[in-house]
């Protein structure tokens, strides 16, 4: 098969040629590189990754195709980590047209040809992740032969992500004795299986919804997309929930989301964290974790109140990688203990939230 | 933190190279005691191997040459007092001895702690029931493996299994006596071999088709633990992962499959308690989500040496650290040197590993591949697709393959049967297949090799057919031409299809600007900024990570690639120390090799290394971009040697001797002109194309004649011919003689002695030389001869004479750098029959009993230093070194283990003594004899044989040694006055117990079974006998000067009375 040209563009003008499959249209956004070398169908379905395109680094993508997915009783995705793909586009090196596995339903193209999303390979992409770990993400665009290029690049961090991931209405999953509100700021169902299946009854509101007014056993604050500092809503409702004294767990923006509420600072970071093999270690213990990631932003501990603490440190760059109150059941992790995709080495974090309501 | 009460480690190696534990070994244990040198400790080696870069002179601080057994490693430890030992760096010879230590309470005795891994963990994963058990108790599947004792144990085992099934022998390397049976008879015959090496078989369900999963696995004392590295096997499950092609990381699985796997091992690797480096193997359903644990390594592995090179993780050096006491958190990642240990590597590239094997070298052997390992190496190939990587990797394995595609047509009767049956060239089997036709499905269906990879190799097909009907190169677009350049096929093969000249074919890729990209191994992916100079080249890429330093002075020496029956660890040492002078003279060195069992490939043993291939055209493209000085042909065997000329003609300047002058060596006809005219004797040879000139040839030079055909049908490429009847047989049967495949004939001269002169000279003139002396007549080639060094029995007029034609030649040649001359001689009298312009494989031998470095001289010379000749004098000597040839016949099944003028060794030992008995005995020991203590089986050849061989019969008789005999020998033994008893020949001539009964009872403990000639007669007693001895792990001599020799120093000697010596105290 012949597959037609495009070229990745970044906002300066540089180009990067390459050949165009799944959906033949132009897209435009942030690009973001992941060190991840499985798990493309969890990656393309994460709503961390809206308003991105995704450069995967690891050059041979496609090889096991996309599974079909069947959502479960609960209305849960099974095989993906939501209803539809979130990246606006995805840049790899080696497309494997031909895919090989039992489970596999179609091609990774023809998915993200159904699903309006274009894809570009033959890049060099460890030259665009040298390029993005110097300069730091860029905004840019695949662009296929044939399609005009953007006139302009809107930045997608200035938008609400959360909102457009979020859910729209208060969704019930699974029983149990003990009730979690889940505050989904474009949670991934892993989130929600890895609490169901733990005898929970899961309570997903939206992020800017006020859970103040429901009941709850425990709290717990989801992964995201974008700029935590555009989650005001939720971060004013947390503040309020801080005063009690029923636990609380956050995951990525939830980590974000929980440091801003305890009266800290997030900044952005040059290029984030996306990939399998973080290292974290736990605070002042020799344990070390193996994590998964996806976060372009991060919590600057020094300015959160006295209250607080890290609770991991990545042990690449020093950065924060979750936060415990000193006295309260309030914990939280910048890294995905859920997995899905990556190491599910943290899990444990779910039991110790649970053994704690 | 680092536990300070340790002072001194001793360390086990692995001894000779042999097939399942090879050079990797070398790697593993340099790093490791690298990695105690960093932290002062004192360090202890011991290993008989010494064409080793690890039993180098600045690696440990104690090196003892002798054999890894309980009791001379007992006696190292009471002298040496160490307070802590290693035993996951030296394979499973290392492992294996350490356990017996452990058990016996000699390691609690003299208060030695077992560092790393403990010792419980290991026999837990060693015995197959206690290893069950333990998974058991986590909830692990394993393979269901019944345990038998006895031949009819394993068959009730298998019923209750059910056929096909699957036979191990516990406790053996790279699963030696293991095999699929489909039937009660096949189980018969297999047990009853493996009950030879193993007291204990295993009977197993067999998974075939199966994929077959390996994941490296490290963890800290603190628990922390992490998988640094996965694999996934091309051929599925039923070829040992020694024998498959293997890429890294998995392709086939998803994330799910790879982090449940991931998940299991380190789930098994906390509950055994592994501290330091593990590996974990997993057979998984490709239609399923099922798996079992096929077993786990808790040490070093042939897998682990592989990880470390494919992800730049060095395991063996963080397992060392870990094993003294830091976590992981603690360790820093080299590569990179601000990230820490504990994290994972991300590739942004895809290695594939290719088995080298050497079978066409054996007579009888099988070319079908499964369960035992009979590959004697690997190279390892990077690219950033999977075509790129394994068309370069077919390349790499050095059997004459240019890719995937493009090579000599694949003859075959029945391709199903081929598809069907795993051999040596299976892959090339696929692509004869796809030529003709057959869909991916079909070969899936006959492979069950899993469609992805069938779908790639489908991909160079489709790009093959659309290269092919181009009418023309200059008719291939640039788009066509990156393609392919991209799926990794070389100028060579894009030439073949035109056939054309591979030099128009790099022109005009040229003209088009494609040119390879440089690309760094950085374990992360290029996340976080990293110094490597671990570098591969692929056209998979746009940009190059680095610019080599121009104005610096660089050099680049290229390595061995893989290692081969002939060519192994000792040009790994020749390369690294060639290097390290570089490095020390101020030069940056770069190496290019692809081989991931060596040391050379250690990033960290010089300024760049490339990994890549040993071809003219990517030594040229690295050329392009280091700007090199010069380029060192002569310090890693035949493969660079090669590439002297056509690298001269492309304008690369060659250090050492020119290349001309290589040629007028390597070219048969230019040397043997070279030596008549300068008056030097030779055996008379002819280069022949039809029967009549063989026949008038060898009328005149009379039999027995040397024949090497440059066209091998099938069986061994060289052979002596002692009459009319076993030319004909050879040149009919073996070979095809024709114009444009002609046979070289020379006349063999028999019982003459043969020495080696190894040497450095330096603008034709010898600096310095090391004669040694073979202990074997001529005619056993000179990788398989047990050689002495300085020679013992060495007339002074002939030792005059040797170095008279060597300085000649030398002048002659203008050699400057390493070379190697053999000569036969005879009364006195010389004749040369080879010549080599580089380092030979005794190079680290002679170098390290001499302790003269040849290689660091080589390179001064090459470098016109012009250095002073050395003022040392071999037979000044107060000591012998011994060394001898390492056999894999073991695993060869069916091959005839019988020495002649093709080399069969796999690896050598080099032991010193303070004699040459003392010196001898070590050695044969550390290769494997065990000092019969009981009667000796002899069947001794020919009348001259036998007339050789009587002292030592006498001499064992003398000893207390009963003999059995085989009815000439028994006849000509008591008529000779030594009392013997008959036994019977197999095919029933003769009284007495069978010979063979007697190998397979282990009523004898030796087997001497001299062959009448070097002809093979398959199926003659003789095969019969010695295959028995090899199947049934008695040792066994086939040389009567050997022989002779080795019953002289065990009668003589006892080994507990030879002194425990390291090498420093040889003085």
């Amino acid at each position: 098969m012949k597959l037609p040209k495009a070229t990745l563009l970044l906002q300066d003008g540089r180009e990067f040629p390459g050949w165009s499959f799944g959906y033949h249209g132009p897209s435009e956004g942030e690009i973001v590189f992941s060190t991840a070398m499985v798990g493309y169908p969890e990656s393309l379905t994460d709503p961390s990754y809206s308003g991105q395109i995704l450069c995967v680094s690891y050059p041979l993508v496609g090889n096991y195709g996309i599974p079909a997915e069947v959502p479960d009783t609960e209305g849960l995705c099974t095989r993906f980590e939501s209803e539809r793909i979130h990246v606006r586009g995805l840049v790899i090196s080696d497309y494997s047209e031909t895919y090989s596995h039992w489970s596999a339903s179609k091609s990774l193209g023809q998915w993200l040809e159904e699903e309006h999303i274009p894809g570009i390979c033959g890049i060099d992409t460890r030259a665009l992740v040298q390029l993005l770990r110097d300069e730091g993400a860029q905004l840019g665009a695949i662009v296929p032969e044939g399609c005009p290029a953007p006139v302009s690049f809107p930045d997608p961090n200035l938008e609400n992500q959360v909102a457009i991931v979020s859910c729209r209405e208060v969704i019930r999953y699974g029983s149990g004795t003990k009730r979690v509100v889940l505050v989904d700021c474009g949670v991934k169902h892993q989130i929600i299986r890895c609490l169901v299946a733990r005898g929970i009854e899961v309570l997903r509101v939206p992020w800017d919804y006020d859970f103040n007014t429901l009941e709850w056993d425990g709290l717990f604050v989801s992964n995201g997309p974008g700029n935590p500092a555009l989650c005001e809503a939720t971060v004013n409702h947390l503040r309020t929930a801080l005063k009690g004294n029923k636990p609380i767990f956050g995951i990525c923006m939830g980590n974000q989301l929980l440091g801003l509420a305890a009266g800290g600072k997030t900044y952005k970071l040059k290029y984030g964290h996306r990939s399998h093999n973080q290292p974290v270690r736990l605070c002042g213990t020799d344990r070390c974790f193996v994590t998964s990631q996806n976060h372009g932003f991060a919590v600057d501990t020094a300015t959160m109140g006295p209250d607080w603490e890290p609770l991991f440190i990545n042990m690449n760059d020093g950065t924060n990688e979750g936060i415990r109150h000193k006295d309260k059941p309030f914990f939280s992790a910048q890294f995905h203990p859920e997995a899905s995709s990556g190491p599910v080495d943290t899990e444990f974090l779910f039991d110790e939230f649970i053994s704690k309501l | 933190m680092l536990d300070n009460t340790l002072r001194k480690v001793l360390l086990l190696g692995s001894g000779a190279l042999k097939i399942g534990e090879a050079g990797e070994f070398d790697y593993s244990g340099s790093q490791a005691l690298k990695a105690l040198r960093e932290e002062g400790i004192e360090t202890v080696l011991i290993n008989p191997n010494i064409a080793t870069v690890q039993t180098s002179e600045g690696i440990a601080d104690k090196i003892y040459f002798l054999p890894v057994t309980p009791s001379f490693v007992e006696r190292v430890i009471e002298k040496e007092k160490p307070q802590g030992i290693f035993l996951s760096f030296g394979g499973q010879t290392a492992l294996n001895c350490g356990v017996e230590l452990y058990r016996s309470g000699v390691l609690a005795r003299h208060g030695v702690r077992v560092l790393g891994t403990p010792v419980q963990s290991i026999i837990d994963t060693e015995d197959r029931d206690l290893f069950v058990h333990r998974l058991d108790e986590i909830g692990v599947k394993t393979i269901r493996s019944h345990a038998a004792s006895s031949v009819g144990e394993a068959l009730t085992a298998a019923a209750e299994v059910g056929y096909p099934v699957i036979l191990r022998a516990a406790y053996a390397l790279g699963g030696l006596g293991s095999g699929f049976c489909d039937n009660e008879a096949e189980l018969t015959a297999a047990a009853g071999k493996a009950f030879a090496f193993s007291p204990q078989v295993l009977v197993e369900k067999s998974l075939k088709g199966w994929k077959e999963i390996e994941y490296e696995v490290v963890r800290d004392r603190y628990d922390n633990c992490i998988t640094v590295c996965n694999m996934e096997n091309f051929d599925p499950l039923g070829i040992h992962t020694g024998e498959s092609i293997v890429v890294a990381p998995s392709q086939t699985l998803t994330n799910d499959e790879f982090h449940f796997l991931r998940k299991k091992a380190l789930d098994i690797v906390r509950h055994l308690g592994i501290v330091g480096e593990c590996n974990v193997q997993y057979a998984f359903s490709p239609d399923g989500e099922d798996y079992r644990v096929i077993e786990v390594n808790a040490r070093l592995s042939r897998s682990s040496a592989l990880a470390s090179k494919a992800t730049g993780y060095p395991l063996a050096f963080v397992a060392a650290k870990l094993g003294l006491g830091y976590g992981l958190f603690e360790l820093k990642n080299s590569v990179t040197q601000t990230t820490p240990a504990f994290f994972e590597p991300a590739l942004d590239y895809v290695v594939c590993k290719i088995p080298r094997w050497d079978l066409a070298k054996f007579k009888g052997v099988s070319r079908e591949i499964g369960s035992s390992m009979k590959s004697v190496g690997e190279v390892m190939a990077i690219g950033r697709t999977f075509e790129e990587a394994i068309q370069k990797g077919l390349r790499m394995i050095g059997q004459g393959a240019n890719g995937f595609v493009c090579n000599k047509p694949y003859k075959v009767e029945d391709l199903d049967w081929a598809l069907e049956h795993p051999t040596d060239t299976r892959i090339f089997a696929i692509a004869a297949a796809f030529e003709s036709g057959y869909s991916v499905d079909r070969i899936h269906a006959l492979t069950r090799i899993d469609k992805w990879f069938l779908d790639k190799l489908f991909k160079l097909e489709t790009t093959y057919r659309e290269l092919e009907v181009c009418p023309s190169l200059s008719a291939v677009g640039r788009g066509l031409f990156m393609r392919a350049k991209r799926q990794g096929f070389s100028d060579i093969q894009i030439a073949r299809v035109f056939h054309i000249a591979e030099e128009v074919v790099r022109q005009r890729r040229h003209t088009l600007g494609l040119r390879p990209c440089i690309k760094q191994i950085d374990t992360l992916a290029a996340e976080f900024p990293a110094k490597t100079n671990y570098l591969y080249l692929t056209y998979n890429g746009t940009k190059s990570d680095i610019i080599p330093p121009y104005g610096a002075q660089t050099v680049i020496v290229l390595g061995s690639g893989a290692y081969r029956i002939g060519s192994s660890v000792e040009f790994d040492w020749c390369g690294v120390n060639a290097v390290d002078t570089f490095r020390r003279k101020g030069w940056q060195a770069v190496m290019i090799n692809y081989n991931p069992e060596t040391v050379s490939t250690d990033y960290d043993s010089c300024d760049r290394l490339y990994f890549d291939e040993l071809s003219l055209e990517t030594v040229l493209e690295i050329c392009t971009v280091e700007r090199p000085f010069g380029v060192v042909v002569s310090v890693g065997g035949q493969i660079p040697n090669n590439l002297a000329l056509p690298l001269q003609q492309n304008g690369i300047n060659i250090l050492g001797t020119r290349a001309e002058d290589i040629d007028r060596a390597e070219d048969r006809n230019k040397f043997s002109s070279i030596v008549d005219r300068l008056g030097i004797d030779q055996p008379r040879w002819q280069e022949l194309t039809t029967m009549d000139d063989i026949e008038h040839f060898v009328a005149d030079v009379g039999y027995p004649v040397l024949v090497r055909p440059s066209y091998v049908l099938s069986g061994a490429a060289m052979n002596v011919c002692y009459s009319d009847e076993d030319l004909k047989t050879f040149l009919e049967m073996a070979v095809e003689v024709s114009a444009e495949h002609p046979v070289v004939i020379s006349s063999f001269i028999q019982r003459c002695k043969e020495f080696e002169f190894d040497a450095v000279a330096d603008q034709g003139r010898v600096l310095v030389h090391a004669i040694s002396e073979h202990i074997e007549y001529a005619g056993v080639h000179s990788g398989d001869a047990t050689i002495q060094f300085p020679p013992q029995k060495l007339y002074c007029v002939t030792a005059a004479r040797i170095r008279r034609v060597a300085s000649a030649i030398a002048a002659e040649l203008h050699i400057s750098g390493p070379f190697n001359i053999q000569f036969l001689a005879h009364q006195g009298q010389v004749k040369v029959i080879e010549c080599n312009l580089r380092a030979s494989r005794s190079f680290p031998f002679v170098s390290k009993i001499l302790k003269l470095n040849f290689i660091d001289l080589a390179v001064r010379c090459m470098l016109g230093e012009h250095p002073l000749p050395p003022d040392i004098d071999a037979f000044e000597l107060p000591y012998v070194g011994v060394k001898a040839s390492q056999f894999s016949f073991s695993r060869l099944g069916h091959a005839d283990p019988v020495l002649g003028v093709d080399m069969a060794s796999t690896g050598e030992v080099g032991c010193i003594g303070d004699n040459f008995d003392e010196a001898l005995l070590k050695a044969m020991i550390s290769v494997g004899h065990r000092i019969p203590k009981g009667a000796v089986l002899i069947s001794s050849g020919n009348a001259l044989q036998k007339a050789d061989l009587l002292p030592a019969c006498q001499m064992l008789h003398r000893s207390g040694h009963a003999l059995f005999a085989t009815p000439g020998t028994c006849r000509y033994l008591i008529e000779n006055g030594v009392p013997a008893l008959p036994a019977r020949m197999p095919d029933g001539e003769g009284d007495g117990p069978s010979a063979v009964e007697l190998i397979r009872k282990h009523d004898v403990d030796l087997v001497i079974n001299i062959p009448k000639n070097f002809t093979h007669v398959e199926l003659s007693n003789g095969y019969r006998i010695r295959r028995t001895a090899i199947d049934f792990n008695v040792p066994l001599i086939t040389n009567s000067r050997l022989a002779t020799a080795y019953i002289r120093a065990f009668c003589t000697l006892s080994p507990d009375s030879m002194p425990v010596k390291a090498w420093d105290e040889y003085r």
